[in-house]
């Protein structure tokens, strides 16, 4: 998976970068957004898979769920971040500022970056054990739900907090943009997945180490 | 170099700056847990001798 | 039909100890009036009317939170939880007698926090008086099953707003623009989509939550 992962996302890189036509409005910034939207859809699809194994968790009470929905929502943060930097970059090249109340994705990006960052204080502040795994799982589930209606509040609220002057996609996508998109969603999805099976090997290999220590200083 | 082409480098350096980032933390945990082996069988050894 | 019964049981037992003790309800009726003045200086002279329609929705979110903070702590502390999960009532119940007490707790501060509000800084709209009654559906349907999980960890009082601030953020939209949005409707039919939605997934999890 690693090797598909650097495979996939060097290409991908390379067809923005070298490929890719020109966008005859924005010029070369226009590049970014082979970056910037496949990380976003990158972020959301961790958190949908920390929300899934959450679910998983509810619906078995299998605990190595728990460990497999906090690593998902732990990268999907990581991915956010890098989103609202990636972000506030294109907002500096296409409208002159660093932020922007009008770019959707960005607000709601910095609200779930708000929410998952007290997913992590929730989940430090209680006992290890299964309260805590079905507490979080429950956290991780309201994230998912709070993605459609904060993007649909944010929609709403641009009616009076700032008019929409700007649309991303005004001209439409040509079919090379497109691939090249494809490509780059492709390899950013294939590194998400690799880290977080790099991750999840790491935690779990950590809380074993633990259990060894506490049964040799019983034993 | 455009301001264009400025801003698109820098977007392509913070997330390669990311990514070395959280490879740098990953080894940095596989030292820590490699050095905890490493104790853990010392220790078993002793118990064992 | 005894669900209902378990429900009301349990929203009487919370407010029959707040009228005994008359802990929260002082403070959230004081705390609002003391924000409502507080945010007068903070706006400028020239500042838009519309301004104080944001600041009203501010001070009833954080009298909300003021409110349902406490709300599972003395449960926890005193290990009423724990008798109550092990009782024969549905757990969801817990959740809807809550819900049922921080309402009332909450309706009766805004009783006195609109009025206050049509005094001090402008005539309050229907609009606006219907948003605040469906954002109060919300924001106790929310507020108790996060209450319930703050009061599980070490940082309690400190942790639920942090987790409560961010899904308040629709609220405050579907709010605001009742009051100021050409078309008030369709922010009330927000309001009433976002308690639908998380209400069916608090009650539907809540149980998750205090099972021990």
């Amino acid at each position: 998976m690693a090797v598909a992962a650097a495979v996939v996302l060097v290409t991908g890189v390379a067809l923005a970068l070298l490929w890719a036509p020109e966008d005859a409005d924005q010029g070369p910034s226009q590049r970014i957004f082979y970056l910037h939207v496949p990380i976003a859809l990158t972020a959301y699809a961790c958190f949908g898979w920390g929300a899934w194994k959450a679910l998983r968790l509810l619906w078995t009470g299998d605990q190595r769920y728990d460990l497999e929905s906090y690593t998902a929502v732990h990268m999907g943060t990581i991915f956010g971040t890098l989103t609202l930097v990636t972000g506030s970059i294109w907002a500096r090249t296409s409208w002159g500022v660093w932020w922007s109340w009008g770019e959707r994705q960005l607000v709601l990006f910095l609200i779930l970056f708000l929410f998952y960052a007290a997913y992590f204080m929730l989940r430090f502040s209680l006992p290890d054990g299964p309260g805590r795994a079905r507490i979080s799982a429950v956290y991780a589930l309201f994230g998912v739900v709070l993605i459609p209606i904060s993007f649909l509040a944010i929609r709403l609220a641009e009616n009076f907090i700032h008019p929409v002057v700007f649309t991303r996609d005004g001209p439409q996508m040509s079919g090379d943009m497109f691939f090249t998109f494809c490509v780059s969603l492709a390899g950013m999805l294939l590194l998400a997945g690799t880290l977080y099976l790099n991750e999840l090997a790491g935690k779990r290999l950590d809380l074993r180490l633990r259990d060894l220590r506490e049964s040799l200083e019983l034993g | 170099m455009s301001s264009g082409e400025k801003y698109l480098a820098a977007v392509y350096l913070v997330v390669l700056a990311t990514v070395l980032v959280y490879v740098a933390i990953i080894s940095a945990k596989l030292a820590r847990l490699e050095r905890e082996v490493t104790e853990l069988a010392e220790r078993a050894r002793e118990r064992r001798g | 039909m005894t669900y209902a019964r378990d429900v009301a049981a349990l929203a009487r037992k919370d407010l029959l100890l707040e009228l005994r003790a008359r802990e929260t309800l002082p403070a959230m009726l004081l705390f609002v009036l003391a924000t409502l003045v507080a945010f007068r200086f903070a706006l400028p002279a020239d500042a838009s009317e519309r301004a104080s329609v944001g600041l009203l929705w501010v001070a009833i979110l954080f009298t909300a939170l003021l409110g349902i903070t406490r709300a599972f702590i003395p449960e926890r502390e005193q290990h009423v939880l724990d008798g109550l999960v092990l009782a024969p009532v549905d757990r969801s119940a817990i959740w809807l007698g809550k819900v049922v007490a921080t309402l009332a707790f909450l309706a009766a501060a805004e009783v006195v926090a609109l009025p206050a509000f049509g005094l001090f800084f402008e005539q309050v709209t229907w609009s606006t008086v219907a948003a605040v009654a469906l954002a109060d559906v919300g924001i106790c349907a929310v507020g108790a099953i996060l209450a319930a999980m703050a009061a599980a960890g070490r940082a309690r009082e400190l942790l639920f707003p942090v987790l409560f601030l961010p899904l308040s953020v629709p609220i405050l939209v579907g709010g605001v623009g009742a009051a100021v949005g050409d078309d008030p409707a369709r922010y009330l039919a927000f309001l009433a989509l976002y308690d639908g939605v998380f209400a069916i997934l608090a009650w539907a999890s809540f149980e998750y939550v205090v099972t021990e």
